[in-house]
């Protein structure tokens, strides 16, 4: 089986740690992924801003970069679900059948990580090791786009070392939405900051779910609020054992990273 | 009387000022919490009272979808068939274009009445149209019989939820508007008036009671209409519904041409579905239906009202064209995050919420700031579709507007900053070549940003709480500085990892 | 063109080109058990606060006497099966007069067990609509073989040409704050009456 990683434009840009965190993770299961490196974006920004015109070379892109693979494996609910139910509108509005056909055949192949992991690999239990308090936040796109039900769950329960607390109201939106963050941002961030609330209230240290931009979001308020809870990607946590559970949850390690690209800078 | 939404700020702006009023927040979201409990519970019941393998209720769902779809996919025939019905039966059957013929209509029955007064069934179609508004000119008054709407009337307010226009006042408030509008209207609210819902509800039948007895002319709207029987169905609480239905000797029902539904046996979802999906009950107290005139019970004189009003320019939408499938049941309110947080009146509309946000725009089209500013009111959360009785996608449809918005402005000699973003983006985002580019430019920002953010961000790296030209995000949230390395750069370096030293 | 032309107009040219949809789904049924029904009836009328008695049919008389408001003025509809000594006959009584009557005492057509609900169709024993809807209090007869399963049933089994009452429960509303209250503009007192 050939399969492919969808690593998003988000990750690639903001967020590689996750994307290295899912190669590391299927590459310990026994899954060799590819990076198709023509990838870009499923083009969901442009989409569900309402630039389907703009959508159009972007989705051609997508379609190009990953044609011929078996499955492609996305840590992102939200960017699967865009693969999944948007890219055959923007593909009809490209007037391009061939488009329409090549978006149709990959649509089905496409895996959000906990969809791949408990469905087509068959774990729950993924050896990992992570000895912390965590509350998880089903993000809206898996939940109600891609039907993800428990999964997640039932993979961070595997976990060990974890103390898995619920978060209250669990299954409402963060706020994020997209460009939603932006044109209506005072709606957005009174939403994330309920969702902020609702985190500290479990007494987590970390807040984990499947899509880094709601945690961006959710974390970008945690973070103003000095909350005193960290966000991490489920693969985060999935790819982390008891050699690297150091490495990957410590706040401090991250600063002196920092540090030392300023150094490179200097 | 209540006032218009005429001139309503854009969305963003009219949720900014309803987000800082606290009171409002609070009601809202100890009124929607209570109701979306009480829908789900009876979600589950019949899910266990139905069995099978496949949820209970989603088959419900699909059938009541159904219906109403088989509805307008066929609609001319049906209206002709409805209209033949109501005739047999001794009903005037009128046909208006628009709010202004429908509202003629109604003036001139309440006319020919010489009627000065008019007691009214809650009824979504007529705030639509304005219809008390135009009543009032022409001296008739138009009495809301309907407790919230009576709230609303009094207190010179705006609707801000369909099934409970009233939603964003709390019994200590509307306790106050009892006790200084009932006296001037008709019969005063009782001086030791308290805050108990009981009875204030008690004071709201004394208030109406003399309405009711007195009134010659009623005009209600209607849940559904059957073709083939020509019945019409209104669903209710209260027993003002039966009030108006019955003891005026006039009757004028104002539909919009997409209640119609085919048969009688199909009413069946939709009569199970409606008041599990909008009060949270397995059955509303008072369902009443009636076809035409009955001689020597109720009104003997009646007037059906069929309107188009926007109707047939979202029927010929073939993505929008579900929103006409809605039954006006709220549950899409009450489970949407951006109304629980925003209330009815940021949506400028009779219609609020997250199908006022798709009907608006499919019923009156885009091009105004007002209208084209609400279908981007959502996250595209998607609970709005999982909570719709009858499986209207509001998502899809909202992301379908957004497009029909932004086409409306490709023609501008001066593009909009975001469509020039937009445009940047397709350029750096068709091609991994120019977006590895635009990485490294941003890694080069990552690295400088690093230096100078305050706080560890969770995921690898400084956060920063001011970024130039970023303000809509980073006034409440920090944001991560770039990476500064892409993931692409680190595979190209590593060959995925695997030559990684540390 | 009228307005009537002009709207069947818009409607068909929406619709050019778009299938009509024949197939449409059975709503599917609950599978209440047949010797559970009359019970069930019974608990979810009681969920809406009205009360319920039971008795036999030859107790139905004083049953219906004991759940009237002692002194009160009643009022019966023509055709009613059971006797109410006192009760005054509706020969068309205006609602001002109906509003100073306390009771009315009225037969059903169908009860629906699933959701709680009584159907008059105002027929003889039923009456005019006006008449079980202004006075305060309504006692009302359902006999255990009118008990259906659900909506559909009920559905089937009345005439939509004849005016229908869905009654479940006494009037209430959500209106404060979402949260039912009982006792609007129709009766405040619902009391059923099964017999069988």
């Amino acid at each position: 089986m050939r399969v492919a990683l969808m690593v998003t434009c988000i990750n690639d840009a903001m967020f590689p740690d996750t994307g290295k965190a899912v190669v590391r993770l299927l590459r310990r299961l026994g899954v060799e992924v590819d990076f198709p490196a023509a990838q870009t974006c499923c083009g969901q920004p442009m989409v569900n801003t309402g630039y389907l015109d703009e959508a159009v070379p972007v989705v051609r892109a997508y379609a190009e970069a990953f044609a011929g693979y078996d499955a492609i494996v996305t840590p992102s609910g939200s960017c699967a679900g865009s693969a999944r139910h948007q890219h055959g509108i923007v593909a009809r509005r490209s007037g391009d059948p061939a488009l329409v056909d090549a978006v149709a055949e990959l649509g089905p192949r496409v895996y959000e990580l906990s969809e791949f992991l408990v469905d087509v690999l068959e774990v729950t239990d993924v050896g990992a090791y992570f000895p912390h308090k965590v509350t998880y936040h089903p993000t809206c796109h898996s939940l109600r786009m891609l039907g993800v039900g428990d999964r997640p769950r039932r993979l961070l329960e595997a976990v060990r070392g974890i103390t898995l607390v619920d978060l209250p109201a669990a299954q409402e939106c963060c706020g994020f939405g997209g460009t939603f963050a932006v044109k209506n941002s005072d709606t957005s961030v009174a939403m994330g900051a309920d969702k902020a609330r609702h985190v500290r209230e479990t007494g987590a240290e970390v807040l984990v779910a499947g899509d880094n931009s709601c945690l961006m979001h959710i974390g970008g308020m945690l973070s103003r609020q000095q909350g005193g809870v960290r966000v991490m990607h489920l693969a985060e946590i999935l790819a982390s054992t008891e050699e690297t559970s150091a490495e990957h949850s410590s706040v401090e390690l991250t600063a002196t990273n920092v540090e030392s690209d300023a150094e490179v800078l200097r | 009387m209540s006032g218009t939404f005429v001139g309503m700020p854009v969305f963003p702006s009219a949720a900014r000022t309803a987000l800082a009023d606290t009171q409002l927040r609070h009601n809202l979201a100890h009124a929607t919490s209570t109701i979306r409990g009480k829908r789900s519970r009876l979600v589950e019941e019949v899910d266990e009272s139905i069995g099978g393998d496949d949820s209970g209720w989603e088959r419900l769902r699909l059938a009541g979808a159904a219906v109403k779809e088989s509805a307008l996919r066929d609609l001319d025939r049906h209206l002709v068939a409805l209209e033949e019905a109501l005739t047999a039966r001794g009903a005037t059957v009128h046909w208006a274009r628009d709010a202004a013929e429908a509202n003629a209509i109604v003036v001139s029955v309440a006319k020919a009445h010489q009627a000065d007064e008019v007691v009214k069934v809650k009824s979504m179609v007529t705030q639509e149209i304005g219809l008390n508004e135009a009543l009032e000119a022409e001296g008739v008054l138009a009495w809301e019989t309907d407790l919230a709407e009576l709230i609303v009337q009094l207190g010179d307010d705006l609707p801000s939820h369909i099934l409970v226009p009233a939603i964003h006042r709390n019994r200590a408030e509307i306790r106050e508007i009892f006790l200084r509008r009932m006296k001037d209207v008709g019969r005063p609210a009782p001086a030791d008036l308290t805050d108990e819902p009981a009875v204030l509800a008690g004071a709201a039948r004394e208030h109406l009671r003399e309405k009711f007895l007195r009134a010659k002319v009623a005009v209600s709207g209607a849940n559904f209409a059957v073709a083939d029987t020509g019945t019409l169905v209104v669903v209710e609480s209260e027993g003002n519904g039966r009030m108006c239905l019955t003891l005026p000797e006039v009757l004028v029902s104002v539909v919009g041409i997409e209640k119609v539904v085919p048969t009688w046996e199909m009413l069946d979802p939709l009569l199970r579905l409606l008041p599990r999906s909008s009060t949270g009950e397995r059955m509303n107290p008072y369902t009443s239906t009636w076809t035409g005139v009955t001689p020597g019970d109720g009104p003997q004189e009646v007037h059906v009202v069929l309107l188009d009003n926007g109707r047939t320019r979202a029927l010929a939408d073939e993505v929008g064209r579900q929103a006409l499938r809605c039954i006006r049941c709220s549950a899409c309110l009450n489970v949407c995050p951006v109304y629980e947080r925003t209330g009815g009146h940021a949506y400028g509309s009779v219609y609020p919420g997250p199908i006022g946000a798709i009907l608006n725009p499919l019923l009156r089209g885009t091009g105004d700031p007002q209208t084209d500013s609400l279908p981007y009111a959502s996250s595209l959360c998607g609970a709005c579709f999982e909570a719709c009785p009858v499986r209207i996608d509001i998502p899809e449809v909202l992301v379908h507007l957004r497009a029909k918005v932004v086409d409306g402005h490709r023609g501008d000699r001066v593009p909009k900053a975001e469509a020039v973003a937009m445009r940047a983006a397709e350029f750096a985002l068709s091609d991994a070549r120019r977006l590895g580019w635009a990485e490294r430019a941003s890694g080069v920002a990552g690295r400088v940003a690093g230096r100078f953010g305050r706080r560890a961000l969770p995921g690898g790296r400084r956060s920063l709480s001011r970024v130039p030209g970023g303000s809509a995000w980073t006034s409440a949230r920090d944001l991560p500085a770039p990476a500064t390395e892409s993931f692409r750069t680190w595979w190209k370096r590593t060959d995925g990892g695997r030559e990684e030293t540390r | 063109m009228s307005a009537r032309e002009e709207i069947l107009g818009r409607v068909r040219s929406a619709l050019e080109g778009v299938e009509r949809l024949t197939d449409v789904p059975v709503a599917p049924r609950v599978t209440t058990a047949a010797d559970r029904v009359v019970e069930l009836f019974v608990e979810r009328v009681e969920d809406y606060r009205a009360v319920v008695t039971r008795c036999a049919p030859a107790d139905l008389a004083a049953t219906v006497r004991a759940a009237l408001p002692a002194g009160g003025t009643v009022v019966v509809p023509p055709g009613l099966g059971v006797e109410v000594p006192g009760a005054i006959e509706d020969t068309g009584l205006t609602a001002a007069e109906l509003d100073r009557i306390d009771a009315v005492v009225t037969e059903a057509r169908v009860g629906i067990a699933e959701t709680g609900t009584i159907v008059l169709d105002h027929g003889p024993g039923q009456g005019r609509r006006a008449l079980s809807l202004v006075p305060d209090q309504h006692v009302c007869i359902v006999r255990v073989d009118q008990v259906v399963t659900d909506v559909p049933d009920a559905v089937a089994l009345l005439d939509p040409l004849r005016p229908l009452t869905w009654i479940s429960g006494p009037s209430a509303t959500s209106d404060i704050e979402l949260d039912r209250v009982e006792g609007v503009h129709g009766p405040r007192h619902l009391h059923v009456v099964v017999v069988g």
